[in-house]
Parts: structure tokens; sequence; C-alpha cells
């Protein structure tokens, strides 16, 4: 069998499906392991930022001229230190990273100090004088649509926004097919409903950092928590005016990313003050300063209208999306969506988003950006039409689901996926037919995510003793270093102890994309396949040489090179630590490597299954059991696996009913902190049970789908599905905070006394 | 010929048409030959798009083969986290 051929043959796993130790786990548990803020270097100066206490104000003049002077200050930068990138969406980034003419939200930088140790540098931040002209602002994104509104930004919009709305108004985007009219006629019931979902931050636990080093020479080092170190040296340089090679970017270990690392927000600052200074720059950002000026996820405001037939079949599906993502342009609507309808096979539906800039900070990627909120109003309208005709949820949802040959409403034919076989997972688990009490309900809901592949370089090397070292450029953020190393052991036929899989610098290794996308272990290990392929056809090549026979007649099986038959020659198998001790001899070191812009990585699905409690007097919602399902094409450590299952679901459980960035009149953020934006913390959460499906990706050799974002997707509409039918009315606001859902009951029970 | 998909907000661009036909053999070739025919998509072309062959998402890959049968869809530059 060809080596890049293997996806068709039915394979069976020696290493791959297993659960060994975690790599990371003892420099973790050992506080070893180097963070973002654990990096120091000789002479080290510390830098803090000045941020906007003003949600919009033109910056007139700033003064820095005391804080320059002050005692221990050794450089003082503005936006007046930056020239202007070519590219707008670099651009964007400057001016975020530091505000040029305005301030555009609260918490903003505008200018920043590094000084001999962090009080200098924060006394010095009070001499900095910032002349601001406050303007009108606007945070909410209805009120940013509207002709009239304060404009964010001027000149921002694209050719396909139409008349009628403010220049906030960046983006619209329009999806679907077949005649959405027609289809409601058809239906026995439409329900149409709006909804409100708020802005939620990552919430990452590793601030921001990072420490910079510029040499006189022009050459600079960067070492920060990123989720993509090639993505922070293409940002900086072109930002600092450098070429790419100049500057080597090192990434730490990172404590979350979660999507909210894949941009940069100090590191322009502090390289233009290493630069300044001559001196190392560290930056670390407080609490307060990630949830003020970091991106969180897009706020939404949607209509959602859906036709269906008194025996649950859906006729026609219409989304109206306005997305904020924040003080500068963003796509993150037309991803919303494209997903919003995506669990159905429908012969008519149409979806549309608008954008809109707020005085906000900008928004950045978090786990399956714009999904979550438009499938959870979609999936919230299909509970209430079960509701309205006694249906089942998930038959409906059977009834309905997409599958092999479905049009999705973006357009795309979709192949292999596994969304009926998550929902009969869930008809048949018990937690279905559990019983549930008074004052409690059941919430279901589909989810998707499209999944990317994308660049990815990978280095495989074989050493002399006979382990493997596996060099690539993606940080780990959901155990990819456990599950490349167990793709490189499987190829090999080496037990998983024999590998090392380290993630490097981006001098060490061509250009990789961030760890985004639930793309890298099916990229990165799609590349680790492909290299460890390309070192067994070298270790083919040397055992041929050593038994005087054709290369073409030696094959790699059972982690030795054996002759293909005994036309081949009788020769003892050779192990990979046998042909590498002689390597030196037999030709030089033994090496494999795969370079591509990897396709393939196939869409994913999953089904959410939640009981919650209500208390009537309270309004507090206790989450009681969770189960979720999810196709992973081929769990390759499944422990980590349903560690990206739970880790959704709980952010996604956080989003439903608690998290949210609350802005007072003035436009300043009013809850910047841990114990006002409140994560769900173990105490509030039921064990998250999970249940692995695998239905092959037949774009990876192994079947690897991407499983990090689609979990993150159901919540939002499960919860609310659960506690509508609990609270007994429909809610249709996240977060659904108990003075929220106590509102709600009020109204409704106001509403059934008037009847 | 191949057959492109394009989404709605682009279709004022192609004289309201939800499909359009060029003749590409890439996607490269594909995305030249559509802006040349419907120049009101040159500006999201600029932006990013990424391109649906058969199901399977491309992304700045330019020598995607296309078939004449092959289903080809236009669909915006996406990002992940």
């Amino acid at each position: 069998m060809a080596l890049d051929d293997q996806s068709k043959a039915k394979r069976v796993f020696k290493v791959v499906g297993t659960r060994p130790l975690r790599p990371d786990g003892v420099d973790k548990v050992t506080g070893k392991a180097l963070f973002g803020a654990d990096l120091t270097a000789p002479g080290m100066l510390v830098a803090k930022i000045l941020r906007s206490p003003h949600a919009h104000a033109r910056i007139r003049a700033i003064d820095t001229s005391a804080a320059e002077a002050a005692p221990g200050v050794k450089a003082v930068v503005t936006a007046a230190d930056f020239g202007a990138p070519a590219d707008e969406a670099v651009r964007d980034v400057l001016v975020n990273c530091m505000a040029h003419d305005k301030a555009l939200y609260d918490g903003h930088a505008v200018a920043a100090v590094a000084a001999i140790s962090e009080a200098a540098a924060k006394a010095a931040l009070k001499l900095i004088k910032v002349d601001y002209e406050v303007l009108p602002h606007v945070t909410d994104v209805d009120e940013a649509m509207k002709p009239g509104a304060p404009v964010v930004q001027a000149g921002r919009q694209v050719e396909t926004v139409g008349e009628g709305f403010s220049e906030n108004v960046t983006n619209y985007c329009e999806f679907g097919h077949g005649d959405v009219e027609a289809g409601f006629a058809k239906a026995d019931h439409v329900i149409e409903r709006s909804f409100r979902t708020e802005a939620t931050h990552q919430g990452y636990i590793e601030p921001h950092a990072c420490l910079a080093s510029f040499a006189s020479d022009g050459k600079a080092d960067l070492w920060c928590c990123t989720q993509g170190q090639y993505m922070v040296r293409n940002l900086c340089s072109q930002i600092m005016g450098m070429e790419a090679s100049q500057l080597r970017v090192t990434p730490s270990e990172i404590g979350g990313g979660f999507g909210g690392k894949t941009t940069v927000f100090i590191e322009p600052v502090a390289l233009m003050l290493a630069k300044k200074s001559g001196r190392p720059v560290k930056i670390v950002m407080s609490r307060s300063e990630v949830l003020r000026a970091t991106g969180p996820t897009c706020s939404s405001s949607m209509d959602i209208r859906i036709g269906m037939t008194r025996d649950g079949r859906i006729t026609a599906g219409l989304a109206r999306l306005r997305y904020q993502g924040g003080a500068f342009p963003c796509g993150t609507v037309e991803m919303g969506a494209m997903a919003a309808f995506a669990a159905y096979d429908l012969d008519a539906v149409r979806t549309e988003g608008w954008n809109a800039m707020t005085n906000r900070p900008k928004q950045a990627a978090y786990r399956a950006p714009g999904a979550p909120m438009s499938i959870y109003g979609v999936e919230s309208v299909v509970d209430e039409l079960c509701q309205h005709f006694g249906l089942d949820p998930l038959d409906v949802r059977m009834k309905n689901a997409a599958k092999a040959g479905t049009k999705a409403s973006y357009g795309v034919t979709f192949t292999d996926i596994g969304l009926s076989a998550c929902l009969s997972k869930a008809k048949a688990h018990p937690h279905y037919a559990a019983p549930l009490k008074a004052g409690q309900g059941r919430g279901v809901s589909c989810g998707f995510w499209f999944n990317f592949g994308g660049d990815t370089c990978v280095t495989l090397n074989v050493n002399m003793d006979g382990t493997v070292s596996v060099t690539e450029g993606n940080p780990d953020i959901g155990g990819s270093r456990a599950s490349i190393g167990m793709m490189a052991a499987e190829e090999l036929g080496v037990t998983f102890d024999k590998v090392r899989t380290q993630v490097v610098d981006t001098a060490s290794l061509g250009y990789n994309e961030v760890t985004d996308g639930s793309r890298v272990t099916f990229a990165v290990g799609l590349a680790t396949i492909k290299a460890a392929q390309a070192a067994k056809t070298v270790m083919c090549q040397r055992a041929a040489k050593i038994w005087g026979i054709d290369a073409e007649a030696v094959v790699w099986e059972d982690g030795c090179a054996k002759p293909s038959g005994p036309n081949a020659g009788d020769f003892p198998p050779m192990t990979l630590a046998e042909i590498a001790a002689v390597s030196s001899q037999t030709g030089g070191p033994i090496a494999g490597h795969h370079e591509v812009n990897a396709d393939g990585a196939g869409v994913s699905f999953g089904v959410h299954l939640v009981d919650v409690e209500v208390d009537p007097e309270t309004g507090a919602t206790k989450v009681l059991r969770y189960t979720v399902f999810q196709d992973a094409g081929k769990a390759v450590h499944p422990s980590y696996v349903e560690g990206q299952m739970q880790g959704g679901a709980v952010q996604g459980i956080g989003w439903a009913l608690n998290e949210e960035y609350i802005y007072g009149d003035d436009g300043r953020l009013q809850n910047a902190g841990f114990l006002d934006y409140r994560v769900p913390v173990a105490s509030d959460l039921p064990m998250i049970d999970t249940v692995i499906l695998e239905i092959p990706n037949p774009g990876h050799p192994y079947g690897v789908r991407g499983v990090g974002e689609t979990s993150i997707v159901p919540p939002l509409a499960a919860i609310a599905n659960a506690v509508s039918r609990a609270a007994g009315v429909r809610l249709t606001s996240l977060p659904m905070s108990p003075p929220r859902i106590l509102a709600a009951m009020d109204a409704a029970r106001l509403a059934a006394a008037a009847e | 010929m191949v057959k492109v998909a394009i989404w709605g907000s682009l279709r004022s661009f192609t004289e309201g048409r939800a499909e359009v036909e060029v003749e590409a053999a890439t996607t490269r070739e594909m995305l030249d030959k559509l802006a040349e025919a419907y120049p009101g998509l040159r500006p999201q072309f600029e932006r990013g798009v990424s391109v649906a062959v058969d199901g399977l998402v491309y992304k700045d890959a330019w020598f995607t083969p296309l078939k004449p049968d092959s289903e080809v869809v236009l669909m915006p530059l996406m990002v992940g986290g």
C-alpha cells in the first residue's frame, strides 16, 4: 500500500485512541511551566499603559514631558511613535493597540511608559496629560445602526451595505436558497421572535503578557503568550516597519486562549518601548485591562422566523442578525449567518447579517465566532414550535437534520457528517428518559462549526537513540502536543513515550497559521503523519542499502523495515531504533517534513442535553445534569476530546446564565473584574458527561475532525430551552440572570392573570 | 465551464444571478475570470474569499482543480477561535 493512501483501509490503531499521561502535566502541576509573565531578561524594564477613561473622545494633545523626566522612566510612547501600516487590517490592529486621533472605547490605550519598576511606571502614567474632547458615544448595536447615531469611525462601510443605516454599519451579508415566503405559507404555524445576547469574554486565566528585546542592529526578540507566534511576527513586523526575519517570536506556555489570543494588544507597544529605551521591556496586563481592552465576542440582536407543519417539518427559516464587534469593522456576523440553520435540511432559508461599530473594545475571536448567537436564536424558535405542536424536540430535529447531500444555507453540499448519529445517541441516552421534577426543565440544542485547516509546517527528526522529535509551530492550547506525538508514534510504529513534541519559535520552522478554527489536531496531525511517512521512506531506503536490495522492495510494518516479500530477500526486520543507530554510517541524519495549506477539515456537529431547575423565589438557575454528544471523526486522545467538549459546554453555560459586559450610561464598563464578571466555577456545575461519536472525516488519514469549537455552540439554546420549560415562559435574552428570569416569570403571571 | 454559486449579498454585482458560469480550470483562474466579468465583486475578492469545491473549503489556494461538474461555492474568508 502506498504510504500516502492509507485512508481507504480500515485501520487498527495502537496508539491513537489511548489515553497516555499528558506531556505538559508535570511542568504545570509543579509550577515549572513558563507562562508569558514568567519570562525575565537582564536589565529588563516594566511597562504600564495609560488608558482612556472615556468611551469616545477626540485626543487633542498628549503631553508626556513630565513623565519622561520622572525618576526611573526610560521611554514613553504614544501613537506618534508609530507609522501607518499599508494594510488596513494591520492598521486597525495598531490603532487598537495605541489610539491615534480618537479614543474609541473605555480602556483604549493612549500612551505607555517603560521604567525600572512597576511603581515608577505607574507613577509616571499619572504625569501624562491627555487633552480629550469628549464625544457622544454608542454601545448598543441597535442604537449604533440608526441614522444619526454617533459615528465611531467614518468611511468604513463596504459596498454591500444598503441605504438607511448609520455609517457605523460596516458589513452586510445574505445567504440562503428557495422561496422563504412560499415556505412560510406551507407551515401550519410560524413563530417569529427577537433575541439578544451580550458580549462575553473568553475568560482565559492567563492575562496577556510579553517581553520584548530590541538590539542595536535592528534585530528583535519577542516572548509572549499567544495562539500564534507567526501571526504575532507578521503583525508586529509590519507595525514596526521591519523585515519578518529580523523579529523572532517565541511562544510561552499558554493559560487559555479560546480565540482571544489570535491577535496582538501589547506586543507592538513593548517592542516600540524596547526600541526607544534600548532595554528589554515586559508588559503584563491586569485582569481589568484584559476585560476593558482585549476582545470579547460580539453582542447581538436578532429576529428569527421559522415555519413548521404540525408533524414537525420545517418549511422555511429566516434570520436577521445584527452584531456589534466594537470600534472596528468585523466579519463575525457572516459566520453567524452561515451557521444559523446549518443543522437543518431546508428547501427555503434566508439569513441576513449586519455588523455595526460601537464604542466598545475591538472584538476578538471566541470559539466558533458568530455561531453560538445565531444558533441560539434558531434553536430557541425550533424548541418553541415543538412545544406548540407537542412534539418531541429530538424527533423534530431528526426529521429535519442535515445529512450527506444536504445543501447548507451557505451553499455547500455536506458530505459525511455526524449530526443524525449525535441526535440518535442523545435520544437513546438514559439522560433523555430520566424523570424531571416540578420546577425543572430539559433543553436540547444542535450545534455546528465549519472547522479549518490552513498553512502548516512540521519537521520530524529520528534521533540516533531511536527516539523521535517532532517540531511544530502551533501553541498547545488543548492538548495538541499529546495528539501530535501520538499520531507520529502511530505512523512510525513506536510507543508514545519515544516521541517528544515541541512548539518552536518563528525562526525554527516555516509559517503556521494560528491555533484556531479547531485546526491543529486536524492540520498539524495531517502534516505530522506525512512527515512521518517521509521519514519512513528514508528508513526503508537505508535498510535497502544495508541489505543490498532495491528500496522499492522494502516496506514499513509494525515499526520496522521489512523485505516486501520472499522474492525481495530473507532479512530480519530492522526496527526504527536499529536503523537510527547507524544513520550516520548509512547517509546521515534521518528526518521527514511536510508543508501544506491543509484542506478537508470537515464540518463538525454536536448535540447538547441539559436539565436545569429554576428557583421561582430568586430566579436562580441550577444546572442539574448535562450531556454532550459530538462527532470527533477519530478521537486521538479521548481525554482531551472530552475536555474540549466539557470546556465548551461550561463556557456556553456561563454565556447563557451569568456572563455579560455591562456598560453604564457613560459608556464605561461597569464590571471589569472576575468578581462582577461571573464565569462559572466548578461548584456551580455538575460533572459534564460526554459521548464521543466517531464518523471518520474523509479529509484526514486517520479520520480526525477538529473538536475545539463546536462544543460552545449548543449550550446557549440548550440552557435557554431548559430554563424556558422550567420557568414556563420563553426567555429571549442572554444572560438569563436571576433578575431577568424573575422579570419574565412576573410578566407571564401578570399576563395570565389579565386573561 | 464551471458553475459558481454566489452568496446573496454579492448578487447585486452579478446581475442578480445566484449562479454564474465561467471557463476556468483552477480556483485562481475562476476568481480572475469572475472579477473580469463582474468588476463589482473585486472589492470583496480583495478583502478575501474562501472557495468550497465539492464540499471542501479552500482558503487562498490558487491551484485547486475545478471540473465542469464540480460544486463551486464562494464563501467569505472565515476565522476561527
